[in-house]
C-alpha cells in the first residue's frame, strides 16, 4: 500500500536509529512510502495550545500533501500522530476547513477533510495484518521479555483514537507476541514518560521516567519498546538521571518499535543503529539474540 | 450474576500494609462495581470501608480505582468492568490514587480541597453590584458551563500522572475550577489567578498525558482547560517561566525553518547558566552517540510555512514576531 510517509522532526533530529530502521521494514511489509521532506512540525500539541488555527493550518498543508496523493499519513511518533488527530477532528467541521483553507489558498493548498492518519502500529495491525508480519519474522524473539511503552497520545483521548477501534491500546502487546517475544504486563505500560514537562519541571519528570522503568523493570522485563521517539528521549537519553533521582539503578534498554521489528525480521543490533543509545543496548540484545537462537535451536 | 471482587484493604492504623480481599456476591445483571461493593458490606463483611451517597454519579463520592483505573463506582457496571478480564478473573477495586487512604475505599480529600480552594472559586467581580442579577450574553457561558459540571468527585486527581511524582501540583480538578472563573464573564480577578496558576505547581506541571480527560465523568476535560489557561496567562503576560520560553522557543523555530530546532528549543526554554550546566551531561552523551544534529536545516518549504504561520497569527490576533533570519 502506498502511504503519505510523514516521520516527525525527532526520527530526523535525535533519533537517527528509528529512521533508519523504518527503512528497513516498511518494504518487506508491503508498505510504498512517498516521504514528506517538505511537511511542517505538527507542533507536537504546543503550538494548539498557543495558537489551534496556526496548529491546524501547518497541519492542514500537510494532510492537503496527502490528500492530494490520495495516501494515508504514516506517522511512527505516537505525539505527532496524537496532534494531527486532534487537528484532523477539528478539520472535520466545515467552517473550521473553510477558515484554515482561506489561509491556506495563497500557497496553493486545499484541504478536504479526508485525509487518514496512521501510526506504524495501528498500520501493522489493522491494515498489513499480524498475520503478514508473523510471515516475516525470521528470528522470532523468543525468550525476551519486552515490556510495551504506549506514548500517551497513541491510546488516549480513546474519543479520538478508539471510537472506531477500541483495541488500540493493546495492539503493542500483540505485536510483542507476534514478533515472537513476551509481553510484560506493568502499570506504567500506559503511562506518561515525564517528557512534556521535562523542561518545566525536570525532577518531576525524571521521577516519571524513572518509575515507569523501574515498573518494568520489576516485572521482569529485559527491554521496553515503545512507538514514540519522544518518550525515547526521556527513558534512554535521561535514564542516568531518572535512576538518579530515584536513587536505583536501572540500566533497561529502550527500543523503538521498529528496531524490534527489524531484529525480528532479521536484521542485526548495529543495522536497527543499537550503537546510538545512550543505555547500552547493542552488547545486552546482542546476547539476548543468541540466547534466544541457542533456546529455539 | 455472581460477581467477583478483589478488594484493596487497609487500615493504616492497624495494618502494616495494604492487603488483596476477595469477595463473591449475587448482583442483578445491571449492577454497578458500587451494587456489588455494597453488597459484600451488608451481607458478608461489615468492616468494609467505603463512601458513596446519591449513587447516581451525583455528588461524586465514590470515586475508586476498578481494574486501575479511577472511575466513580456508581457509574461502572459491572459488565463494563469484566469486560476485558479473562474467566475467572476478578474485578480489582483499590482506592483513588494520589490521595491518603483513610480506610480501604475511603480516601482523605483534605488536601484536594485545599487545592480547589487556594485557586478561589467563588466569583469577584469588579465596581459595585448591579441592582438586581448579573446578565451575561449565552454564549458567554456555553463554554464555561462544560467545567461548572464538575462535580468535584477526584477522578482526575486520582489519574493525574504529575501528581504521581509532584504533589506540589494543583491538580486538574482545581485548575479547572481557575479555568471556569477566569472565562466566566462576571469574574475580575483574572490576572490575579492567573499569576498564581503560572507559578510552580501550576499549570505548567501538567503533563499534557490525557488521564484526566480519559475519566472524567463529566466530561470537563480539565487538561484542555489547562492548556487554555496557558494561553491565557502567556498573553496576559506571565511568560517568565520555562514553560512559556518553551512554547515561545518551539514557535520560533517552526516559523524560522518549518520544523524542530530540538537543541535550540531546550537551550531557549532554560532558565540561565546553572539549568544549561544541568543538562549539559545529556547533551554530551546525546551528542558522542551521533543524536544531536550539528546543523538543523530549514525544509526547501520553510517560506511556504513561514507565510501560513503569519497569516493565522494575523487572523487570530496573535502578536506577530520578528524572526531571526535561522541559521
Amino acid at each position: 500500500m502506498k502511504v503519505a510517509y510523514y516521520p516527525g522532526c525527532v526520527a530526523k533530529g535525535g533519533a537517527p536509529e528509528l529512521y533508519r530502521s523504518v527503512k528497513l521494514i516498511l518494504e518487506p511489509l508491503g508498505i510504498e512510502p512517498t516521504e514528506l521532506f517538505d511537511a511542517a512540525c505538527t507542533g507536537a500539541g504546543v503550538l494548539t495550545e498557543r495558537n489551534p488555527l496556526l496548529a491546524d493550518a501547518l497541519n492542514a498543508r500537510t494532510f492537503a500533501m496527502a490528500e492530494r496523493r490520495d495516501m494515508p499519513v504514516l506517522t511512527i511518533c505516537s505525539t505527532c500522530t496524537g496532534t494531527m488527530l486532534a487537528c484532523n477532528a477539528r478539520l472535520q467541521d466545515e467552517g473550521n476547513r473553510a477558515r484554515v483553507n482561506e489561509l491556506l489558498a495563497p500557497e496553493r493548498y486545499t484541504y478536504n477533510g479526508t485525509t487518514v492518519i496512521k501510526h506504524l502500529l495501528w498500520m501493522l495491525v489493522e491494515d498489513v495484518g499480524l498475520e503478514r508480519v508473523a510471515q516475516l519474522v525470521k528470528r522470532p524473539l523468543r525468550g525476551l521479555r519486552a515490556a510495551p511503552f504506549y506514548g500517551c497520545y497513541l491510546i488516549r483521548p480513546s474519543s479520538l483514537v478508539g471510537d472506531e477501534h477500541p483495541d488500540r491500546d493493546l495492539y503493542l502487546e500483540r505485536l510483542i507476541s507476534t514478533l515472537g517475544a513476551e509481553p510484560v504486563k506493568y502499570e506504567g505500560a500506559r503511562k506518561c514518560c515525564g517528557f512534556p514537562v521535562i523542561t518545566m519541571n525536570r525532577a518531576a519528570g525524571l521521577r516519571m521516567t524513572g518509575r515507569n522503568i523501574q515498573d518494568a523493570k520489576e516485572h521482569g522485563a529485559d527491554l521496553m519498546v515503545t512507538p514514540c521517539p519522544l518518550c525515547h528521549l526521556n527513558l534512554d537519553g535521561q535514564q542516568a538521571e531518572a535512576s538518579q533521582a530515584l536513587g536505583t539503578p536501572l540500566g533497561v534498554p529502550i527500543l523503538h518499535l521498529p528496531q524490534l521489528i527489524a531484529l525480528a525480521f532479521g536484521h542485526s543490533p548495529a543495522e536497527v543503529g543499537l550503537g546510538h543509545h545512550v543505555v547500552p543496548a547493542q552488547g545486552p540484545l546482542g546476547r539476548l539474540l543468541q540466547a534466544a537462537a541457542a533456546g529455539a535451536s | 450474576m455472581e460477581v467477583h471482587l478483589r478488594v484493596q484493604r487497609f487500615h493504616p492504623q492497624v495494618d502494616a500494609e495494604p492487603h488483596w480481599q476477595e469477595y463473591r456476591v449475587e448482583v442483578p445483571e445491571h449492577a454497578t462495581v458500587l451494587d456489588a461493593l455494597l453488597a459484600a458490606r451488608d451481607e458478608q463483611d461489615e468492616t468494609l470501608t467505603l463512601r458513596c451517597s446519591c449513587r447516581s454519579h451525583i455528588c461524586g463520592s465514590c470515586v475508586m480505582k476498578v481494574n486501575g483505573t479511577s472511575c466513580l463506582g456508581c457509574k461502572t457496571k459491572v459488565s463494563h468492568a469484566r469486560k476485558r478480564l479473562a474467566a475467572g478473573e476478578p474485578i480489582r477495586v483499590a482506592p483513588a490514587g494520589n490521595l491518603p487512604v483513610v480506610k480501604d475505599l475511603a480516601v482523605d480529600l483534605e488536601v484536594f480541597f485545599g487545592k480547589v480552594k487556594a485557586i478561589e472559586p467563588y466569583l469577584q467581580p469588579d465596581g459595585p453590584p448591579p441592582e438586581r442579577e448579573y446578565l451575561v450574553p449565552n454564549e458567554a457561558m456555553l463554554t464555561v458551563r462544560e467545567a461548572m459540571a464538575c462535580i468535584l468527585c477526584g477522578c482526575c486527581v486520582s489519574e493525574c500522572n504529575s501528581l504521581e511524582v509532584e504533589p506540589r501540583f494543583l491538580g486538574p480538578a482545581a485548575l479547572a475550577k481557575a479555568w471556569r472563573f477566569t472565562e466566566d464573564p462576571r469574574d475580575a480577578a483574572d490576572r490575579h489567578r492567573l499569576e498564581f496558576v503560572s507559578a510552580p505547581g501550576g499549570i505548567w506541571d501538567c503533563t499534557h498525558c490525557f488521564a484526566c480527560v480519559e475519566v472524567c465523568p463529566k466530561d470537563v476535560k480539565p487538561m484542555e482547560r489547562i492548556l487554555e489557561l496557558r494561553r491565557r496567562a502567556m498573553e496576559a503576560g506571565f511568560t517568565d517561566n520555562n514553560g512559556a520560553r518553551h512554547s515561545q522557543a518551539f514557535a520560533d523555530t517552526i516559523a524560522e525553518s518549518g520544523w524542530l530546532d530540538e537543541t535550540r528549543v531546550l537551550s531557549r526554554s532554560l532558565r540561565g547558566l546553572p539549568e544549561l550546566l544541568e543538562w549539559a551531561p545529556v547533551g554530551m552523551r546525546a551528542l558522542l552517540r551521533g543524536k544531536m544534529p550539528l546543523r538543523h536545516r530549514r525544509l526547501s518549504g520553510a517560506k511556504q510555512i513561514r507565510a501560513i504561520f503569519a497569516a493565522a497569527q494575523r487572523r487570530s490576533g496573535e502578536p506577530p514576531r520578528e524572526h531571526a533570519p535561522g541559521r
